[in-house]
């Protein structure tokens, strides 16, 4: 019992950054038709740039966020500005490539920054451990799981209610329309960068806080691809879903059966949700067939 | 057929269906092949390894290329099928004692049935659904080739004995020459058999099936079977670039088969120009030198810039994602259509078009 709790908990947590990560691509693949294979490398920025003004320039946390938040918000205009934009209308193969480029360009260049050595900051979460039903669980993963809901939450609450995020349903729902609306859909695309950046960034801090800050980071970007599969690429609700099922999946896997299995059983998932229902739980049955 | 400055003209359809028409493109075939025969007399060892690698890419971009370019099926398999490959040769030749050029047919076969298999959901997904199903089918078959302790007897790697051909054993001291004429040979082979599929009903129901599916099933064009042998002809390409991996470094591990090697080859093909055999050429070449540059001028320039030494994987990588965003953005068509464009240039001169 004590190792389902414990398991159950840190698969909490690890489906929680997995749903802030795989928001961020759903936003962008919803807003833009793009396919973000940089989404790992967002966290990484983001997390090295939280890293870069809390634990080297030793800011106090809000202003550090602010930092990380500002890196975030500049990373995602200029890669929309300078990189996608000039891809509109390619084809998909151009579009994927492009932005595994941009991966390996952000890898590279924090990897020059940093070197390749795990980086140790003052931990953010409190780092001691309750008793839960019988098992002993560190607090900090609790933590994580509910600073993850308020933040899906807050974004769910800004695509519903706000300006701005009922622009960006429009602009998800049809373009044209949109446009004739007075709706401005370059603005829309860098708001949807931006957004992901973010989200990117509070998953970053997370799981650098949980983990370590280190090149690992980035692998977390290719397990949001079962994520989007299983929730559906265009839906936000399925994100979390996605992510809570692919996170406790890992878990189990690995606390019950080998640690081996669980890095690759996300993407057997995959296969399997691809070929019965390829747009998954929540998305959009629009998928193009042959 | 007449070549004026306004472009070619043909006026049979003979001299359509020929693969070189004018003069100038037989001059510049004898140039090339004067080269490469030259090359191991010029080239000393260090030079020689790397033409050999290149020759190895070759034939897997221009495999990979039969897939992505000319049908249209994005995969980021190709590490998986390069180690199906280099695997089942190796397994073939080392353990079951089986002459090294009919292992190597057995892995390219091999290949060419799994790719077969794994292009299954090419059947019905298209563009990035199938983008994600090979990046899981490339996860799935790294994880076996980890895992699966048969393939390499527990040990995590299969050594490769020294190639013997016909009774014949490579020597030591002419091991690159030698392998230089062997990959040679057979990367010629393939780009001609390459080009030469495209001129055949099969390479054209391929592109058919490329620039629009719906119309292609139209006109009597069997999509399935289509999708399906062009999954089969590039994974054999893919099969032999593996297999010959395989032998030419005499070991095998799963290292050199991850989603990068996919990456890589994707590159390739992007910055040569997709769709396009020359293409898959100039970007293997291209993408193989690029590294090898950047640490020679690294070497280079050692004592001014200590920076660039330290931080050589980082500089290579962050020069390569460079590379590739900014062929995609400047010229998505890729190196062969740079070389279109120079020709065009010096045949219209002095005019500009």
């Amino acid at each position: 019992m004590s190792t389902f709790v414990n398991l159950l908990v840190y698969g909490l947590a690890d489906g929680a950054i997995l749903a802030l990560a795989a928001l961020g691509f759903v936003l962008i693949y919803k807003a833009t038709a793009v396919i973000n294979f940089a989404q790992g490398e967002f966290l990484l920025v983001g997390a090295y740039a939280f890293y870069t003004a809390f634990g080297l320039l030793g800011l106090p946390f809000i202003p550090a966020v602010l930092v990380g938040v500002l890196v975030a918000i500049a990373l995602g205009v200029l890669v929309e500005r300078l990189i996608l934009r000039p891809m509109i209308g390619e084809q998909p193969i151009s579009i994927i490539m492009v932005t595994i480029g941009l991966s390996m360009l952000l890898r590279s260049v924090v990897q020059m920054f940093y070197g390749v050595q795990p980086k140790s900051q003052p931990s953010i979460l409190p780092t001691g451990s309750v008793s839960l039903l019988g098992a002993t669980v560190p607090v900090n993963r609790l933590l994580v799981i509910v600073i993850a809901a308020i933040v899906l939450s807050a974004f769910s609450v800004f695509f519903n209610k706000s300006r701005h995020g009922i622009a960006m349903r429009a602009v998800a729902d049809d373009q044209q329309a949109a446009m004739t609306m007075g709706i401005s859909v370059s603005r829309i695309f860098a708001l949807a960068w931006v957004l992901a950046a973010v989200s990117a960034l509070i998953g970053g801090i997370l799981l650098g806080d949980i983990t370590a800050v280190d090149q690992n980071l980035a692998a977390f970007g290719l397990m949001v691809f079962p994520v989007v599969i299983l929730g559906g690429l265009d839906s936000v609700p399925g994100t979390i879903v996605g992510g809570l099922t692919i996170g406790l999946l890992k878990q189990f896997v690995s606390g019950y059966l080998d640690p081996g299995l669980a890095t690759v059983i996300p993407y057997i998932v995959l296969v399997l949700i691809l070929l019965v229902r390829p747009y998954g739980l929540f998305g959009e049955t629009r998928i193009e067939r042959v | 057929m007449a070549a004026t400055s306004t472009g070619i003209h043909h006026r049979s359809y003979t001299s359509e269906l020929r693969l070189r028409a004018t003069p100038s493109e037989y001059v510049r075939l004898g140039l090339v092949a004067a080269a490469l025969v030259l090359a191991p007399f010029v080239l000393d060892n260090y030079w020689l390894s790397i033409a050999n690698a290149i020759l190895i890419a070759v034939i897997g971009a221009v495999g990979l290329n039969i897939l992505v370019g000319y049908t249209g099926q994005i995969s980021l398999g190709q590490g998986g099928f390069l180690a199906v490959g280099a695997y089942s040769s190796a397994i073939l030749a080392e353990r079951y004692s089986v002459p090294v050029p009919l292992a190597i047919i057995g892995a390219v076969i091999l290949t060419a049935v799994i790719g077969t298999f794994f292009g299954l959901p090419g059947l019905r997904l298209k563009g990035l659904y199938l983008a994600i199903a090979t990046l899981a089918s490339q996860q799935i078959i790294e994880f076996v080739i980890r895992r699966w302790a048969w393939l390499t007897d527990g040990k995590g790697y299969i050594n490769v004995s020294r190639l013997e051909l016909f009774g014949y054993r490579i020597p030591r001291s002419s091991f690159e020459q030698k392998w230089y004429w062997i990959l040679l040979v057979l990367t010629v082979v393939a780009v001609v058999a390459a080009r030469n599929i495209f001129r055949t009903g099969v390479g054209r129901s391929f592109m058919a099936v490329r620039d629009q599916d719906i119309a292609a099933e139209a006109i009597g064009v069997n999509v399935t079977r289509a999708k399906l042998t062009a999954f089969a002809v590039s994974s054999a390409f893919v099969g032999l670039a593996g297999a010959l991996m395989a032998h030419y470094t005499e070991t095998v591990t799963w290292e050199a088969f991850t989603l990068n090697v996919s990456i890589t080859y994707l590159a390739m093909i992007i910055v040569g120009g997709l769709g396009s055999i020359a293409g898959a050429v100039f970007g293997a070449v291209f993408m193989s030198l690029l590294p090898v540059l950047i640490r020679t001028l690294a070497d280079r320039a050692e004592g001014s810039v200590p920076f660039l030494a330290d931080q050589l994987p980082a500089v290579q990588n962050a020069i390569f994602g460079l590379v590739v965003i900014l062929f995609l953005i400047i010229e998505p068509r890729g190196l062969n259509r740079l070389w279109e464009r120079i020709k065009e240039y010096v045949r219209f001169w002095p005019f500009r078009y």
